[in-house]
């Protein structure tokens, strides 16, 4: 007897896949994000401050429901992607993998931010008195300075990805191999009688998977604190 | 050489300022904590943008407000010592020494490493992050930093500041090292009279982010007017000497100057270098005849230039002292009681013995002075 079934290695590597390529959207921009946030002062920052918290504080379901409405095939975007470009989100894996970058941005957005503020801007100053450029500053002194604080926002990202259901499912639905997320398929076993056991596997599955991010975070995270040097 | 004329409006000060250095070596800009000095410094590496004006280093303009000339910090070829050392807290010290040869765009020859590393003494920390750094460490390395990213100009805002006395005199040391070595101007910011009169060759006076003077160090320290800044209580004179000669026995050092010879606490340096003693204006006593059997071995003959009002302010002057101002050769300031004054019936074109206690001066105060005008 194989140790997993089909519908749990698949569910295992969608909830992987939509999770890898949430992140890989959603990093970069919150990375900008939390740069205007933690840098820049203007007018109606608190507004703006405001909507990247939405996914924070609204029901996951109100954000999946717009996205319906928004991505869907006749919705606002999805109908000139789908009719300009073929590509559909609803019903897909890539429209979860939207739904879920979104649910887990502001989780990143803090999490970088925070570093962010940390990060001593005499030193970028001293940086620049060294002859380096912005860019430069940017890619020799903050990055490697708010390293820890990226590797942190990635890691609530991914668990945060891991975990979306309610955006992801009322949004593109429940469809073994494209949109059957973990969560997901542990939400149908426990709607069928007898589902109990398979139910209780996934639940099994989860842990596994969350312990092994967490332990891997924690190694990450101790060699960079042996590399940045602790205190300064 | 700089030159330097701008104006700026910040949250509390309002800063109008202009001097001109010809002088290759250091330029200290000198003043009370608020007086502008950092502005001023921060104006000259970019990190603030005056409101008007032009800035010139070795003819080299790097703001002018009506060409609409500002270079960017990054363009400006300067080396910034900070007070705290803001070395970069993930680089090794080797990384941050090499830093700004990488980026810093330079089109003199540069400055040999393994020289700035050995002069500086950093050879056996290369390996080592700044936070296993001693306070007196991480500033060596990071005035290593700074001379080694080849500047036109070295920036230094008040580099002792956050040491305790043993560091402050050691990295004093080294600045005066880097200052005879590698041939770089220096702009040096503090509010220690002390540290400018060891270092610097010319002195920019600050208050309230106007220039009161500018000036040699002998000169400016020697005005009574500009005493309420540079220092009362430990007012005095800055005179100029040689090294003549050094007495083992008796760890003295005989300095030359141009009133007489003078002896000293023994002085680390070699004969004939250029040094700068400073003799405070309460350690001299005066004579009307030429003393004998006294211990003070320092006798020094001259006419009154100038008596002092000493109409005394401040808190460590009382009025009764006055300052007296005898031509030994140099200008020398005396401050002797009013009623002293009166019992020697002293006048101005008086012959007088000022006397001088050797172990008066203070060794510290005992500057050598840098190479100038090449």
């Amino acid at each position: 007897m194989d140790l997993l079934t089909t519908i749990e290695i698949e569910a295992i590597k969608l909830s992987l896949k939509i999770s890898f390529w949430a992140l890989l959207w959603s990093l970069p921009l919150a990375l900008g994000t939390a740069w205007i946030l933690a840098r820049h002062h203007f007018p109606g920052k608190f507004i703006f401050d405001g909507i990247i918290h939405l996914p924070l504080v609204l029901p996951p379901v109100v954000i999946g429901y717009v996205l319906l409405v928004l991505m869907g095939k006749k919705g606002l975007i999805g109908s000139f992607l789908y009719e300009e470009l073929g590509i559909s989100l609803s019903f897909s894996w890539r429209g979860a993998a939207i739904a879920a970058g979104i649910m887990a941005f502001p989780l990143i957005v803090r999490a970088i931010r925070l570093s962010l503020e940390t990060v001593d801007q005499n030193l970028e100053a001293a940086a620049r008195t060294l002859g380096a450029r912005p860019i430069t500053v940017f890619m020799t002194i903050t990055l490697p300075l708010i390293t820890p604080g990226i590797i942190a926002g990635a890691i609530l990202g991914f668990a945060r990805c891991l975990g979306e259901f309610g955006a992801t499912i009322t949004f593109v639905s429940n469809i073994p191999g494209e949109t059957q997320t973990l969560p997901i398929a542990l939400y149908g076993f426990s709607q069928v009688p007898g589902g109990e056991d398979s139910a209780f596997r996934i639940v099994i599955i989860s842990i596994i998977i969350a312990l092994s991010a967490l332990a891997g975070s924690e190694i990450l995270a101790r060699r960079m604190h042996k590399h940045i040097g602790s205190g300064s | 050489m700089i030159k330097f004329d701008v104006h700026k409006q910040l949250d509390t000060l309002s800063i109008a300022a202009k001097f001109e250095s010809q002088s290759h070596g250091v330029v200290a800009l000198f003043g009370r904590s608020g007086a502008g000095k950092t502005s001023i410094i921060n104006m000259f590496a970019g990190l603030i943008d005056p409101d008007g004006g032009h800035i010139e280093i070795n003819g080299r303009t790097i703001f002018n407000s009506e060409a609409g000339i500002n270079i960017k910090t990054e363009q400006r070829r300067i080396g910034y010592v900070f007070q705290e050392s803001r070395l970069f807290p993930h680089m090794t010290v080797r990384a941050n020494l090499v830093y700004g040869r990488k980026h810093s765009p330079s089109d003199h020859s540069p400055i040999d490493f393994d020289q700035a590393v050995q002069t500086l003494g950093l050879g056996h920390l290369l390996a080592q992050k700044p936070a296993t750094l001693s306070g007196g460490e991480r500033q060596r390395v990071a005035l290593g930093r700074a001379l080694l990213a080849n500047p036109d100009i070295l920036l230094m805002d008040e580099p002792l500041a956050s040491l305790d006395a043993p560091r402050k005199a050691e990295i004093l040391h080294f600045i005066e090292i880097v200052r005879d070595t590698f041939n770089v101007p220096i702009v040096y910011v503090s509010h220690a009279i002390d540290e400018i009169i060891r270092l610097a060759d010319t002195l920019v006076l600050l208050d309230e982010g106007e220039v009161l003077a500018v000036g040699s160090v002998e000169e400016l320290t020697s005005r009574v007017d500009l005493w309420h800044l540079t220092g009362r209580y430990d007012a005095g004179s800055v005179i100029p000497a040689l090294i003549k000669s050094h007495d083992t026995k008796y760890a003295l050092t005989t300095l030359s100057f141009a009133g007489g010879t003078l002896r000293v606490p023994m002085i680390d340096a070699s004969e004939g270098q250029s040094v700068r003693v400073k003799i405070r204006a309460r350690d001299i006593s005066l004579a009307l005849q030429k003393p004998t059997g006294i211990s003070q071995i320092n006798i020094l003959n001259g006419k009154i230039r100038e008596i002092g009002t000493g109409e005394g302010q401040g808190d460590d002057i009382t009025p009764h002292d006055i300052n007296i101002c005898v031509d030994i050769g140099v200008p020398l300031w005396v401050r002797i009681t009013k009623l002293s004054l009166d019992q020697m019936k002293l006048s101005v074109g008086k012959e007088v013995y000022a006397l001088i206690k050797s172990t008066s001066i203070d060794r510290q105060s005992l500057g050598k002075k840098g190479p100038q005008n090449f």
